[in-house]
């Protein structure tokens, strides 16, 4: 897994409510047999028309935005366990995913591919939203290390939650299997129970 | 001693050890994998030069991909087939039993582990599949995981996992007439919402509940990721028991009578303390359908869809942007509209009483002209026993075929897709827009409606 770095980037705004693992990344996309070019598929049904050309209304596809912070509406991420949901996210070129509300397995998931799930208040949302309306190039500050996201053009801050392990996976670049490993005895002497 | 609920009893005694501050390492006694999220788990197990650590604690079984006609062709599409095969050469490499398309107990992964006795009171299972919470109906701690979490348990028969919080659904008295689990699952996620019971793992109690039988059971732990839950479960007892009891991997003699003791302990003590509890009358609950395109957007047959007048901002936007995808206005009724499709099948109501209930409904009816109808057994054994029981021609003199096990029109990743536009009443667990194909309008229900909405070619109450 990547380390995760402090990010000073503009957003991409997603102002839509319970956005599920299908409709980041459809089934039918999910064939492949190895974790590679998810990210061409990323919110493929809405990013794409049926023909497969851009759909230009899509905000994917709108050249005002970009940046490697995704701002979404609450509850993202609900639905289906795929991680190659987690995958085309980071893959398209992401690694903040912003929302008043997550769902928990999609939570799990970005935390183990080096993507950084942010829970904000309600108000804090909104605020990020009418900034990149206002300014698509606006930018704002993510430091896991201080567990603080910046509004750069409100000064608004938030101080957000992370487990510390996952934080400590994360900044480290480490991965839950290395721990695991190194538990093989314990977890030998716990079968013998 | 401190009184505790079933969840914890089941958690703590498979807590390996926990990080300060961190998740639990917890134990899992029974992981079950499919094609479509355990490939890059192998291929990142074995760029570390690993094996899977213990085989035989895992099954597999390919579902997601395969079509349901002729299941003794190769699968005519290359990447379905590709990843069928990738299963296959895996779990050779690594020693896991599998149970490929043409072997006897072959079928969806949520529907073999139970049928086959595997899953079992007190476990810890997983699979890389959210419904996975199906098995929780058994007093299972059940849970759906990511790639790289399966990856983790392959490794070492462990994952890290926070301990979720915990929450009791109540639902108490009796059930109405052609009111069944789907029904209690649809209408508890209309009551509290496809997030509301994120964070938290469910256990389902109360008088209704435990009337259920195992099938209706496994339903409405099935639809419990659809509220946002970690999964659901409802504590072991002799509806438990017999089920099991002479199952493939079942306990059998001596060995079966000390378990079923064991199992008698697991339930939730007196004054045990849930952070959430939510208690419901059976009495309040219809035959329900959904208009929208998530779960919790459903409501009683006789209803209509809400007028969203009370929503603002963000919610309004979302709930029209939801009621325009299906082609529907707010405030409508929805009995009497017509539809295109039934799909009665998956994980959710795929069991032979799912299709005792629809054949006894059809009976000497007629499919109505303009309906297609999927009609798809969960597995091998369930599309042997609707033979046995000669439901295959009670659906045939009325029109409907029997097609082969697999997860079929639910996710839209095989053939059984439906097109663009059309409205399919679907036994199945999403209605998320794209779902059962790109435009395809799903509204999810139990059997008896779709078996209803199958005869009539419209949103129909099966009460009368």
């Amino acid at each position: 897994m990547d380390k995760f770095h402090k990010i000073l980037s503009s957003a991409i705004p997603l102002p839509i409510e319970n956005v599920d693992t299908d409709q980041i990344i459809p089934a039918r996309f999910l064939k492949a047999v190895e974790r590679k070019g998810f990210g061409d598929n990323l919110f493929r049904d809405w990013r794409y028309r049926k023909d497969s050309t851009p759909n230009p209304d899509f905000v994917l596809n709108n050249p005002k935005y970009s940046g490697t912070i995704l701002v979404a509406g609450k509850n993202f991420g609900s639905g289906s366990s795929r991680e190659h949901a987690a995958w085309a996210v980071y893959d398209f070129g992401f690694r903040v995913v912003v929302s008043s509300f997550f769902a928990d397995i999609f939570k799990g998931n970005v935390l183990n591919n080096g993507l950084l799930p942010i829970q904000v208040p309600e108000d804090f949302l909104t605020g990020m939203f009418g900034t990149i309306e206002k300014n698509p190039s606006a930018t704002f500050e993510v430091d896991l290390e201080t567990q603080t996201i910046r509004n750069n053009s409100l000064g608004t801050e938030f101080k957000f939650d992370i487990n510390p392990y996952k934080k400590e996976c994360l900044l480290k670049g480490y991965d839950d299997i290395d721990y695991l490993l190194s538990l093989k005895k314990e977890i030998e002497a716990f079968e013998m129970k | 001693m401190e009184p505790t609920t079933l969840f914890d009893k089941i958690w703590d005694a498979h807590v390996v050890n926990k990080i300060e501050g961190g998740p639990s390492v917890l134990y899992i006694d029974r992981h079950f994998i499919h094609e479509v999220t355990s490939p890059v788990a192998f291929s990142g197990l074995e760029s570390r030069g690993l094996t899977v650590f213990r085989p035989q604690n895992t099954v597999a079984t390919p579902d997601h991909n395969v079509p349901t006609i002729e299941q003794h062709l190769p699968i005519r599409e290359e990447l379905s087939r590709k990843q069928v095969e990738t299963l296959t050469t895996n779990c050779e490499r690594h020693k896991i039993p599998m149970y490929g398309l043409s072997h006897k107990w072959h079928g969806i992964v949520h529907i073999i582990g139970p049928e086959l006795g595997i899953t079992q009171p007190g476990m810890t299972i997983v699979c890389g599949d959210s419904h996975t919470s199906t098995h929780g109906a058994f007093g299972a701690i059940a849970f759906g995981i990511g790639t790289s979490e399966v990856e983790m348990v392959f490794a070492s028969q462990c994952i890290l996992q926070p301990k979720p919080k915990k929450m009791r659904i109540n639902v108490e008295g009796k059930l109405g007439k052609n009111v069944t689990s789907k029904d209690i699952a649809l209408y508890v996620i209309a009551k509290i919402t496809t997030s509301g019971g994120t964070g938290h793992f469910v256990e389902f109690a109360g008088s209704a509940i435990r009337s259920l039988s195992m099938e209706a059971r496994m339903t409405l732990c099935n639809m419990s990721i659809e509220c946002g839950a970690r999964g659901g479960m409802i504590a072991p007892d002799e509806t438990t028991f017999a089920y099991l009891k002479g199952r493939e991997e079942a306990p059998k003699g001596a060995a079966w009578d000390q378990k079923v003791a064991e199992w008698k302990k697991l339930k939730t003590d007196e004054n045990a303390v849930f952070d959430t509890e939510y208690t419901f009358d059976a009495a309040d609950i219809s035959p329900m359908i959904t208009y929208g395109t998530n779960p919790g957007m459903g409501v009683g047959v006789e209803g209509s869809i809400p007028t969203g007048d009370d929503l603002t901002g963000s919610d309004r936007a979302t709930f029209l942007k939801s009621l325009d995808y299906m082609g529907f206005k707010p405030g409508e009724k929805l009995k009497g509209k017509k539809i295109d499709y039934v799909f009665i099948g998956s994980c959710t109501n795929g069991r032979i009483e799912d299709f005792r209930l629809f054949a006894n409904y059809i009976k000497g009816k007629k499919k109505a002209s303009w309906v297609t109808a999927w009609i798809v057994p969960g597995s091998k054994q369930v599309e042997q026993q609707i033979r046995e029981e000669g439901l295959v021609e009670i659906m045939e003199s009325a029109g409907f075929a029997l097609r082969q096990p697999g997860c079929s029109a639910c996710l839209a990743m095989n053939d059984d897709k439906i097109p663009e536009g059309k409205y399919a009443v679907s036994t199945s667990n999403r209605n998320f827009e794209g779902r059962q194909g790109p435009g395809a309008r799903t509204m999810l229900a139990s059997p008896l409606m779709a078996a209803a909405a199958a005869v009539s070619g419209m949103i129909s109450d099966p009460r009368e």
